[in-house]
């Protein structure tokens, strides 16, 4: 689904594991011309069938790359206005889309759960033109509040993201492994703008710790193909990433 | 964070200055040994380690740190991995400053960092990656900070006390991120000359920021080179010598983390390590220390430990990679 977003002309910020196979896919299905960025400091890279990085900054994960700038460098690029689409995962995930990685619990110096941290989730969410969250879809994923934003989507919704000071970007869209969801324009909380098949919007709802709003016309999202599939299979043949 | 006169703050521009100004700043020979090399680090020092995750990790200094029994040291790394678990485990920390800590996906969230950051016996302070790659950048610069759009508006900026800043052209506020200057960086590289003119193959990381940030540079390679070598290819030079006060040959110095080109991290060895964590706790990572830090005398003798097989097939590994 991630993958059919992406397109010819553009750029992406992928991560390891989903993000990754998202862009490599689309590369190979219907996007020749898109170029894919990792945090690690590794531009344009071809990762090797079967051989799939583990982390951003892994000689797998710069494979016959085009150019290694640094980390810095990399994210200066999407300050600069470069990269076109970021994706993430998270934890825990709001209404409003924003992301926590960080800690569970109120106590940041002592959290229930201390969680890995940002990386570069941050740094995506803020300077990426657009981003895509990825997530499996539960509704202890899906709360009402994040115990703490560490990567910003809306905020606390409306105009709140720009008065932050965060001038670009945002998160257009949530992929989950139930539906593709969108962002009202004006309110900008979270709504249902697609079910893969079989899903129902009342399910879905059952999973979702917040009320979701419903885009004007909600759309069934098309199955993977066969061709995506067998693609799919021939990067992570050991089904590492794919589940 | 201390006594300011004793220990300025992270961004004090003027007092990291001062430092390097009274500083000897050597075209001569760095070449030491380990224990040399960290005889420079002190007890409460904010120490700035290169590489990313399991990449370049100067592994052979952090070793040498847990050897000497460091403690109270600030550990600054971007991303971190095995090594901040064995200093948390020494004790040989009470803060980490990063943006992600874990070994990788499939290992999952390190249960040796939320033991010793749950309990708040250690300290993490969280910045964006990039923040922190702009923290070194500021300090290498020698500002006390640098604007960003980064990081505004998440829960992070409460974490550090990053401040905004109001551009005087567009009247826009934005980030401050603050500069970052440690009192000593470590550093592992593929190949220098015994000046410490450094060359480094594949990823830079931020290792050229961290060794014109830090006041003090220690350094490890996997090969040392002549002065006619590098002054036959100056533009592959990242760090000149003068920056570095130590370097010692360290052949395998990142292993089991990875040194692009030459080895492949051993995924297998993380497998252990983390099979021992799953089923023994944070004991297990006391006895992980006691084998391959304590009990082996020397760095090759920690070597043997893998085997030659096993790190000629991480070689082959590499090699199949980039080439």
């Amino acid at each position: 689904m991630a993958s059919r977003v992406l397109r010819d002309d553009t750029t992406v910020f992928a991560g390891v594991g989903v993000p990754l196979l998202a862009a490599a896919l689309a590369q190979q299905r219907h996007a020749p011309k898109l170029t894919m960025v990792i945090e690690g400091g590794i531009i344009g890279p071809r990762i090797k069938p079967g051989r799939l990085p583990v982390s951003t900054n892994e000689m797998r994960a710069a494979h016959r790359a085009q150019m290694l700038p640094g980390i810095t460098d990399t994210f200066l690029f999407a300050q600069r206005g470069f990269l076109d689409y970021g994706f993430m995962g998270g934890a825990q995930i709001d209404q409003y889309g924003n992301v926590n990685t960080s800690v569970l619990g109120t106590d940041y110096w002592k959290p229930k759960v201390r969680l890995p941290g940002t990386g570069g989730a941050n740094d995506i969410a803020s300077l990426c033109r657009e981003v895509i969250i990825v997530t499996t879809h539960e509704r202890r994923r899906f709360v009402p509040k994040v115990d703490f934003v560490t990567s910003p989507a809306w905020l606390d919704g409306g105009d709140t993201r720009r008065r932050a000071g965060l001038f670009f970007g945002g998160v257009s869209r949530v992929v989950s492994t139930l539906g593709i969801f969108g962002f009202d324009p004006a309110t900008r909380r979270m709504r249902v703008d697609a079910l893969h098949p079989g899903v129902t919007r009342a399910q879905v709802q059952e999973h979702t710790g917040f009320p979701l709003l419903d885009a004007p016309e909600i759309t069934e999202t098309a199955p993977p193909t066969a061709d995506e599939l067998e693609m799919l299979r021939a990067l992570d043949p050991e089904r590492r990433f794919l589940g | 964070m201390g006594d300011p006169d004793l220990r300025p703050a992270d961004w004090d521009f003027i007092a990291a200055r001062r430092r390097l100004e009274s500083k000897a700043k050597s075209a001569g020979d760095k070449l030491t040994s380990l224990e040399d090399a960290v005889a420079k680090i002190a007890d409460g020092d904010r120490v700035a380690v290169g590489g990313c995750l399991f990449s370049r990790t100067p592994m052979a200094l952090v070793r040498e740190i847990l050897r000497a029994r460091r403690t109270r040291l600030t550990l600054v790394r971007n991303l971190m991995c095995t090594e901040g678990e064995f200093m948390m485990t020494a004790g040989a920390v009470e803060r980490v400053m990063t943006a992600w800590m874990s070994i990788g996906l499939p290992w999952g969230v390190s249960k040796i960092m939320r033991h010793h950051v749950e309990s708040g016996a250690v300290a993490l302070e969280e910045w964006s990656h990039l923040a922190l790659g702009l923290r070194f950048r500021a300090a290498a610069m020698g500002v006390p900070f640098v604007p960003s759009l980064t990081m505004l508006g998440s829960d992070l900026v409460g974490v550090g006390g990053m401040k905004t800043v109001v551009d005087p052209y567009t009247g826009e506020a934005m980030a401050a991120i603050p500069a970052l200057f440690p009192e000593v960086a470590i550093l592992h590289v593929h190949r220098a000359d015994r000046f410490g003119n450094a060359q480094i193959d594949g990823y830079p990381h931020m290792d050229a920021d961290i060794a014109r940030a830090a006041a003090t540079v220690l350094m490890t390679a996997e090969e040392i080179i002549t002065e006619d070598e590098t002054r036959r290819h100056p533009d592959r030079t990242v760090i000149p010598g003068f920056l570095v006060d130590a370097l010692v040959h360290v052949p395998f110095g990142s292993y089991p983390h990875e040194c692009y080109g030459l080895y492949e991290a051993d995924y297998d060895h993380f497998a252990a390590y983390t099979g021992a964590i799953d089923t023994g706790g944070p004991l297990a990572v006391v006895d992980y220390l006691e084998r391959y830090v304590h009990a082996p005398a020397t760095y090759d003798d920690y070597l043997e430990l893998f085997g030659g097989e096993r790190l000629a097939q991480q070689r082959a590994r590499a090699r199949e990679l980039t080439t």
